[in-house]
Order: C-alpha cells, then structure tokens, then sequence
C-alpha cells in the first residue's frame, strides 16, 4: 500500500499522544525546617507574594503593593520577615482573584487579598491561618439610610455585592431580600452603582465599607455590620498551591505574629475601630 | 430481454468497490489511532485529575446548574429583543446610507459618523459605558436597568455591523435592477422596497445568521457590570466555591443555542445556492 504524503498531517497527533506519558515533577513535599533555604519557593531566595489588581484601600495603599502600607501588605511584609526573607527579597505578583484557584502550578508562594476561608475552597487550595477575622456591613447612600436598622427592614431594598465573597452569601442567605442581589466584578463597579441609584445598597467587608464610607463616598454611611451565622467570623487565609509545603511555615510565622501582638497592632495602624458599629439584629 | 451488465463492467464495479472499502478502511483505521491518541493525551496529562476535579465535577455541576440557567434565560431573553432591534437599525442605517438626495446629507453624515465609531469600539467597553455611565448622567427618563442599558449598548455595537452588512447586499444588487425599476415607473423609494432590499436581504442572510451567533455570545458582555446572567453565574459560583465547573456548564447551554442555528444558516446558504444557481 502507498503511503500518501497527506498522511503525515496525522504525525503531529500521534507524536503529541507520545510525548503526554511522560511524568511531571512533583510538588515539594514539607520541609523541615521553616530555614528560608529549606522553603519551597517559586524562586529561590525569593518570596512571590500574589494579589488582585487594583489593591484596594485599606488593604493596600495607592494601589501599590510593595510599599508596605495598607494592613494586607504590612502583614505580607511582616509574615516575610518571620520567614527570614529581607524586604528586597519580596516580589509582588499581580493575579486576578479568579485566577488565583485556577488548578495547576501557581506563580505565586502565597497569595493575599482578603479570600475568606470556606471549607469548598479549602478542596482546591492551601490556605493557612487566619490573619484577620472580618464581618460583613452595609453601606448606604445617607440620603437613603432607613431608620430602623433590623435585617428584617432590609427586605425590600435592592442591594449589591462583589462577585464569589462572603458579602453576596450574607444578602443571599441573612438578609433574603425580595429583589435578587446585584454582582459585580469589582467593588469599583459597586460603587458606581451605588451612586447611580442602580442598587439601594451594597454589602462588603466592615473595613472595605468603613473606608468607603470615610474615604471614597462621604455621603455615604454603614447602617450596621451582619451578626456572624456560624458563631465565628470568616477568616481571611493566605492562599497557596493545593499540597503545598510552605503553609506549615506560614501558620508557624502568624502564629508568632499573633502571639507577639504585631498582628494586633497592624490591624489598630491600618484598619479602623469596628467595634463602634452596631450589629444588626 | 433485460439489459445485463457487461463483463467489463461488473469488473468496474469490482474495483470501485475494492477502492471504496479500502477508503473506509483508512479512514477507521486512521481516525481511530488519532481519537484514541488524542483520548490519551488528554487523560494521561498531569494535570488531568485536577483539571476533571476543576472543570469537570458533577457534584458542582449539578450545585451550580439552576443558578447557570437561570443566568441564560437573561441571555436569550437580550438577544430575542436585541435582534430585531439590531435589523432595523442596520437595514435603516444601510437604507440611508445609500440614499442619493442631498436633502439627506446631514443624516447620511450622521449615519457614516455611527458606523465608522461603534464598528471601531470593542463591544465590552460601548456596553460598559451605556451601563454604568449613562445612568450616571442622572437624566429623568434614562432607564437605570442594566439589562435594558446592555441591550441598548449591544444594539448600537451590532447595529453598525448589520448596517454595513446590509449596505454591501445593497451594493451587490446591479445597477441594471435600479434602472429597470425605474424604466417601469417605480420612483426611487420603491425601487429599493420592491427591487433593492428584497435580494439584498436574501443575498446577505447567511452573514446576518453568522452576526447573530456572534450576537448571542456577546450578550454574556453584561457579566463585566453585573448583570447576573450565565457568565457572572458561572464566575460567581466558581468564584465562590473555587470551581470552574460552571463555566462548562454555560458553555454546554450555549452550544446547545448556536450549532443549531449555525446548521440552519449552512441550511439556508445551500438552498439559497441551490435556488440562485440551481447547484
């Protein structure tokens, strides 16, 4: 039988299915010792700290990660520093929240931009400790703030929040209004929205809304901050590589984070006093 | 007596058959090893547990379904009103542009002006400017509705490019038509109702359906300024619960809308050949 050279358009595939067996590295398993030597980094001597673009306020400061400011980049920092890397040995990487539990290896060591611990989420990524335990809030336009503030009252308003967070679970499953919630893609379009009158209200973290409300929106105000359902607070985790080696190490650094009070006294710099605000019943 | 096929020609048939096997034989064969080696590549990959574990998970498939689906009525419902809305303004922009009075200079300019900007505008940002800037405006009467402002922004987009659509149909019809039309008496306006615009449009049909498909994709472009349809679902869920199984979940619901239509347009350009050209 002749062969036709028109055969050889197949080759490709054949070649392709060839190479597909062969075997692919395997995750760092956990080290040790948390000596930053012994850490399973993307780039060794180096730490690549993931989040989202823009950084919001007051997380971050000037949508500008490496300087430091904003409580997320000031625990980055000092989490860095526990590990023993120096300030200059930290690298930011800018990754898009829904790129950041994209299955596959990561770019980044960890990744930091207020992701809420859930058990779902635990399935596909590491997440460590939490640094900081936040509860959900309402923020109105002051012109449209009701004047009683039970959840029952909220009903009937028509309220937005960001897409994949805790505050769109807190509408969906707390408040139940009789209006679907809005989504956004980002709080920026939320706040537009709030301003057009295209949404009533819109539900986020009690430090993003405090900020909004002092900051980005005067005439705006929070109408109370949501009783947590399960009895604690979600958690914000830092988020690494499903399997990885390194949240050991992260959970080790929090720890001694926590026990020396520098989370505490991050949190007091960065993020304003919330306990003033009332919780809605 | 019957006609009998000639020796000759039973030895003809023969070989056609001989060949005709031998072709399916290689076309199994081959088709076979290349599905087969294809099938491996993808499940033999490293990444393939946790890529079924991300993409393809039936329990999340199922958890996500109502809220997908739900998302895609929003979906088909733009794209039912914006299609028709979409050939009036590209059959009525298309019209004028081919008008030849100088009466309707100032519109013809206008209708130039409009093609030339929303063909060169990337739909995602015309939507998101209807959205979330004309509201923004703050004018009685500019409806706040983000579906409504999504619609309006994917019929000024796709308006422009059914115009210039039509318009080519519109150019492709011969002179001698016109002038035929006007030998009878018909006046210039119904020349281009009754002549014109008749085989324009049949002429023209298949690109329209292909604009169409594209149409039904795009409505998912309201999902950047949070209009919950399919896309914003699925990205929610997935956003949610770190799965990406919704997005094959939309896209299995989106199939299921546009191969049929794309069959019907192939349907439609066939006969169309067939009826023109009688092949």
């Amino acid at each position: 039988m002749r062969l036709r050279p028109v055969a050889l358009a197949v080759v490709p595939f054949v070649l392709l299915a060839a190479t597909a067996c062969s075997p692919k590295e395997d995750k760092a398993a956990e080290p040790s010792t948390c000596a930053v030597d012994k850490l399973p980094l993307k780039t060794a001597g180096q730490l690549t700290i993931g989040t989202d673009s823009p950084a919001y306020d007051p997380y971050f400061s000037d949508d500008d990660p490496t300087n430091g400011k904003g409580y997320e980049s000031a625990v980055a920092y000092a989490v860095a520093k526990q590990l023993g890397f120096k300030n200059s040995e930290v690298k930011w990487v800018k990754v898009p929240f829904n790129n950041s539990y994209a299955p596959g290896p990561k770019k980044f060591d960890f990744d930091i931009n207020q992701i809420s611990y859930s058990a779902d989420r635990a399935k596909t990524v590491n997440f460590s400790d939490g640094y900081y335990f936040a509860s959900q809030a309402l923020l109105v336009l002051n012109k449209n703030k009701p004047a009683v503030a039970s959840i029952a009252d909220l009903k009937d308003l028509k309220l937005g929040a960001q897409t994949g967070t805790t505050s769109l679970t807190v509408i969906r499953d707390e408040i139940k209004p009789t209006h679907d919630p809005v989504v956004y893609t980002t709080t920026n379009v939320a706040k537009r929205a709030l301003l057009n009158g295209q949404v009533d209200g819109i539900v986020a973290d009690l430090p993003t809304a405090l900020y909004i409300s002092a900051v980005e929106i005067p005439h705006s105000s929070i109408v109370g901050q949501f009783p947590s359902t399960t009895g604690t607070p979600e958690h914000f985790g830092l988020v690494s590589e499903k399997g990885s080696g390194l949240t050991g190490c992260l959970n080790k650094a929090i720890a001694a984070l926590k026990k020396d009070g520098t989370l505490a006294a991050l949190e007091k710099q960065w993020l304003s006093d919330t306990l003033s605000i009332p919780v809605l019943k | 007596m019957s006609w009998e096929p000639s020796a000759r020609e039973l030895e003809r048939r023969a070989v056609r058959r001989s060949l005709h096997r031998r072709g399916l034989l290689i076309a199994g064969a081959i088709t076979t090893v290349v599905a087969i080696g294809l099938y491996l590549l993808i499940t033999t990959s490293a990444g393939w547990p946790s890529f079924k574990e991300a993409f393809l998970n039936g329990y999340h498939a199922r958890k996500s379904f109502h809220a997908v689906l739900k998302g895609f009525w929003i979906n088909v419902k733009m794209f039912l009103i914006a299609e028709p809305l979409i050939l009036v303004v590209g059959i009525s922009v298309a019209i004028i542009r081919n008008t030849v009075t100088p009466w309707l200079t100032p519109v013809r300019i206008l209708a130039v002006i409009y093609t030339d900007v929303f063909r060169g505008l990337p739909t995602l940002l015309v939507v998101s400017i209807t959205c979330l800037g004309l509201p923004a405006l703050n004018l009685t009467g500019v409806p706040t509705d983000l579906v409504v402002l999504g619609i309006f922004g994917l019929v000024l987009c796709y308006g422009a490019y059914v115009a210039e659509v039509v318009r080519a149909g519109i150019d492709s019809i011969h002179p001698s038509q016109i002038a035929s039309a006007d030998a009878l008496g018909l006046s210039r306006a119904q020349a281009t109702r009754y002549v014109v615009l008749p085989q324009a449009l049949r002429r023209v049909a298949p690109p329209l359906l292909n604009d169409f498909v594209s149409l039904q994709k795009d409505t998912c472009l309201v999902a950047g300024v949070g209009v919950f349809e399919t896309l914003l679902a699925a990205t929610d869920y997935g956003n949610y619960h770190f799965n990406f199984t919704p997005f094959v979940v939309s896209g299995a619901l989106f199939l299921m809308l546009t191969i049929p239509l794309a069959r019907l347009t192939d349907y439609f350009g066939k006969r169309a050949l067939l009826r023109e050209r009688g092949r």
